[in-house]
Order: structure tokens, then sequence, then C-alpha cells
């Protein structure tokens, strides 16, 4: 289902005065298909990425999934988010951001358990991802005896275990080195395409992105 | 409980921890209630027991100690013939019997023991029915019952001779019954006899002082007493509400219950400081949970689901081993092992606890999804 960002703009307050983080960006990103978000530091990318995936409301402008109404506006009530990124969302955040108390088969059958997934049912999902970005013989272990680049594996493995309609990815190599940062979007992105979802993937390092179907600049948190 | 059981099992340690603490507050609590209740029983069986409803005091103006609120008390109470025979006349009254109260040392054959007199009219009643479903006896002027407290404490039996003051008593029956007051076993002589032990008469009572109460057998009702009362000029408390006319008694129960409620609200504090901490620890784990679409009414009954667990295993265990040696200490100490000693403070705490926890984890409503995607 196609990615609609349409005229987004995010302003937050800062101190006395306020700071406009994105500035009317219009995006879409069709499913299927990656589009990478390139820009330094403070430009806006996590913060486009963080109203697209309803974790901040926009101050104006809609996202919107395919050709239905708009899943996140400037009034939709927090619960109503969430559901949206429970059903309908995958994200991969800049670090793994497991849980340490579960395994990396327990990461996975936990968002099929909160969608209320049966138990045989999640864990064949969650097996058949693992053994897909090739966890499988480390399903068992939690994420203090993987190495970074099996969590990031586990991780994206996660964002994918809902069959997401969106994948939003925020710097998931910027902490491994460039030939693993590359196999990780490599990972992602044919993921991503196999179950058809559109993905927004933020980065500031345009060398891993082979993979991607398009590249577009933020600047001071408009498109340029 | 996806989470919680896993983090239980992963963060073993600190939940043991935590879990100990709560079974030795509980068993605290547990084994404090149940000496409450056993403390309570030896210092006001003697008066609960009584096969009477209600019992008449007289509170003189300047009567020292008061009892709670200025209520009556035991020691200053003292009614005359005039009131009892009032009382006795009383439209709804069934029966009026004097009954004398008095804590005096009596001397067996055996050995000296402190005792409380109970000086009972001819016929009373007023005599407890004995659990072993004896006959119902009676106390004649000369004669004395002992209590079974009393018989141990004097090492007497029906036939020895008991001194009390200048009185020599012969023990007619041993009662199988548990009767005590402020601590001491009752022993019940003739009314006749208790008067002329002289406890009960203050320098300036009046001649015609009878006895401490009348016990009243009567089904009417508080205005029908309090008017009665203001014309005889007493005051009535119902047999069960009589206990805190024991000076003793209020104080100690009411410092032990104080003990308990402190106990138990430490307890709760504890709970809370706990998932207060754990919360915060984990805030970074609950804006990932919450950015990847698990609802704050899920994570809040997940953590509250670890509390309970928490909770049902320490006072679970804390109950068993308070209940077990509050059982296996009856025979030397006063406890008493039953559902409002054992299982009404288990529930208490497991409440409170909960409470606790609660207002810990009110947290995870203000950690906000969004620092999800800060880098940890």
């Amino acid at each position: 289902m196609d990615l609609h960002i349409d005229g987004v703009t995010l302003v937050y307050p800062d101190g006395e005065q306020t700071l406009t983080a994105v500035d009317d960006v219009t995006l879409h990103v069709p499913s299927g298909e990656t589009t990478a978000l390139l820009g330094p530091s403070g430009s806006g990318k996590s913060s486009l990425l963080a109203v697209a995936g309803g974790l901040t409301r926009p101050t104006s402008g809609t996202v919107t999934f395919g050709d239905g109404e708009p899943v996140f506006t400037p009034t939709t009530p927090p619960d109503d988010a969430t559901r949206v990124r429970l059903t309908r969302i995958g994200f991969v955040f800049q670090q793994p951001q497991l849980v340490p108390s579960l395994t990396a088969l327990e990461q996975l059958e936990l968002l099929s358990h909160l969608r209320g997934r049966k138990p045989a049912e999640r864990r064949a999902r969650a097996l058949e991802l693992l053994d897909a970005v090739g966890l499988a013989p480390w399903a068992h272990k939690r994420p203090g005896t993987l190495s970074g680049g099996q969590r990031q594996r586990v991780a994206i493995a996660r964002a994918l275990v809902g069959e997401p309609d969106v994948l939003l990815v925020d710097e998931p190599t910027s902490a491994l080195d460039h030939e693993r940062g590359t196999e990780i979007i490599e990972l992602v992105t044919s993921l991503a395409r196999e179950q058809d979802a559109a993905m927004l993937l933020v980065t500031h390092d345009e060398s891993t992105l082979g993979s991607v179907h398009r590249l577009v600049h933020l600047r001071d948190g408009r498109l340029v | 409980m996806f989470v919680a059981l896993r983090d239980l099992r992963f963060a073993r340690g600190r939940f043991v921890l935590m879990a100990t603490v709560i079974v030795l507050i509980t068993y605290l609590v547990v084994f404090l209630a149940s000496l409450t209740e056993g403390l309570a029983d030896e210092s006001t069986s003697g008066v609960t027991g009584l096969p009477a409803d209600q019992l008449a005091f007289t509170v003189p103006d300047d009567a020292e100690p008061a009892g709670p609120g200025g209520g009556p008390t035991f020691t200053g109470s003292q009614v005359t013939q005039d009131q009892w025979e009032a009382w006795a006349q009383v439209d709804g009254v069934a029966d009026a019997q004097p009954l004398g109260i008095a804590q005096t040392r009596a001397t067996s054959p055996a050995t000296t023991a402190a005792v409380t007199a109970f000086g009972l009219a001819p016929s009373s009643g007023l005599l407890p029915v004995p659990d072993d479903g004896a006959d119902a006896v009676d106390v004649a002027p000369g004669t004395t019952l002992l209590s079974s407290g009393a018989a141990d404490d004097l090492g007497a039996e029906a036939g020895d001779v008991v001194r009390i003051g200048d009185l020599d008593l012969t023990v007619t029956t041993v009662l199988d019954v548990d009767a005590s007051y402020a601590h001491t076993p009752v022993l019940w002589t003739s009314l006749e006899d208790w008067q002329s032990l002289g406890a009960h008469l203050a320098p300036d009572a009046a001649p015609t002082t009878v006895a401490t109460v009348v016990a009243l057998t009567t089904d009417l009702d508080d205005d029908a007493l309090a008017a009665a009362d203001t014309d005889i000029g007493t005051q009535t408390e119902s047999r069960h509400a009589a206990k805190s006319a024991i000076s003793s008694y209020s104080s100690e129960h009411g410092s032990l219950l104080l003990m308990e409620v402190f106990l138990v609200g430490i307890s709760a504090l504890v709970v809370g400081a706990f998932f207060t901490v754990w919360t915060i620890s984990r805030s970074g784990d609950i804006a990932v949970l919450k950015a990847l679409g698990a609802s704050t009414r899920y994570l809040m009954r997940d953590a509250i689901g670890q509390a309970l667990v928490i909770l049902a295993i320490g006072v679970g265990l804390g109950t068993f081993l308070a209940a077990g040696t509050a059982a296996l200490l009856s025979s030397v100490a006063p406890t008493v092992v039953n559902a409002s000693t054992v299982l009404l403070p288990a529930a208490v705490l497991v409440v409170l606890g909960v409470a606790g926890a609660w207002l810990a984890v009110l947290q995870i409503t203000r950690v906000d999804p969004h620092a999800a995607l800060a880098a940890r």
C-alpha cells in the first residue's frame, strides 16, 4: 500500500519560540519500493519519520496509506495512532531496541501477541522470519548474547512480522561498519519488496544505498 | 503478561529480593494479627463470654481513668441496689443481674496467682455454659468455681480451698471454659462473698453499692436503652462494646493495631517504591513497546499483573509461615489462627500492594513513544 505524506509541517515549542522541524513536506512512497530520506543531522529526517509513523501528530498536513482516509492528522487521538502502528506499520530504529528479557523468537512473537494471534500461528510466523534474516539458529538467544548485526536483523524481522503496509526505518546502520551496513540495507529492502510494503528509510550514509529505488534530500525541514 | 512473566524470569534476582521483603513483612503482619487477637481474648473473654446482651455501667463525673471517648470503665463503675432493681423493672428487659468484677490474688494449697473474681447473685444465669456440655452449675456462698485458666494457674481442683483476702472458698467445680479478664483468669464467687472482699468499694461509694455493672438480657433498641439510662443514671454498652471498658485492653489493642497499620502501610510503600524504580529503569523499553503498537492499557495491565504475581508469592509464603508459627506456638503464646487473623491481613496486604504498584506504574501513561527514536 502506498504511503502519502501530504503537506506535513511539524512545529515544536523551543523555549519561548518555536522550531519548524518539518516544513510543508509532500512525499509519495509506492508500495514495494524504498525511498531513502537523506540529509544532515537536524534536517528533520527523524521528525518526518515520527509523523509518518504516528509517533508525533503533525502541526498540519496528513499521512495516508493507499487510497483510504488519512491515518494521521493534527487531531488523531493517541489510541487511534497506537492501533495504526500496531496493525499497519513496521518500525526499525537506529538501535535495535530489543526487550532485554525476550529471546529473538519472543521479540517477534510479542508483536503477534499484541495483535491477538494464536500462539502456534505466531511462533510459525516468527520462525519463518528469523529464518529469512538468517537467525533461525539464534532464535532462543536473548539480545545480550547476540552481535550488533544480529540484533539489527532481529529488529528487521520484528518490523515485518505483522506484514505491515508501511515500513519506517531510522538509520539502521549507524552502529554497524560499512559492509554489514550495506548487508542490512539490502536485506530490509528486499524483504520490504517481497512483502509489498512501502518503505521510508532515513539515513545519512549514501554509500550503503545501492538497493533503494529513490533518494530524496531534506534540509532545514524542506525537501530539496 | 507476555513481557511481565519473562521479565520475572530474566530479572530473577531483583524480584526474589522484592518477594523476600514482602514475605518478611507479611510474616510480621500476620503473626502480629494472630497475637493481637490472642491477647484480646486473654483480656476480654470473661466479658465477651457473658450470657448477656447489654451491660449497664455507672460513670461518675470524676471517673478516672475514663474509657475511650470518655466512655465507662469497669474500674470506675459501681451500681447500686436501686439501679439494679430499676433495670429489672424496665419493660423489655427479660433479666437484670448484678455482676461484680474485681482483680485480686488467690492462694491455693499449691501456689498464689493473680485472678479476677466475678461476683454473681444466686441463679443469675451469668455463668458460662461449659464447652464440654456439662450441666449448668451455680455458685453458692463459701464456694468458688474456677475457669480452666484459674485452675491451671492455682494448681487447684474441685475440693481444694482457695483463699482470697480473708475468705476461704471451696472449689466446687472447674469449668472447662476460657474466661479471662485483663490477662488474668476468672473465678466465680457469690455476690455476697465478692462484696465482702471490699475490692469494689471506693472510699466515697454509696452505701447501697452492690456490684460493678448490671448484666441485661434484653432486646430493647438503642433509643429505649438510652431513655432508661437517663432515668436510672447508668450508661449501657453492648457486651461486645464493653471490651473497651477494660482499661488495659483499649491501650494494648490500640497499640498493636497501630503497629499492624504501619506495617501494612510500609509494605504498600515498599512495593510502590520498587515498582517506581523498576518502571523508570525500563521506560526505554516501554517507549519502544508503545512505538510498536502496545497500548498504554495493555502495558499497565502487564505491569500490574507482574506486581500481583510477586505479591501473591510473597504474601502467600509469608502468610503460610506466620500461620504455621502461630499455630505451633498456640500452646505457649496467646496466638489465634483463623480467617480474621490470617486471610484478612493477607488480603489487605495484597490490595494495598497492588494499589502501591498501580500508583507506581502510572508513569507508563507518561512515557512518550517518540522516545523510541532516540538512540540508546
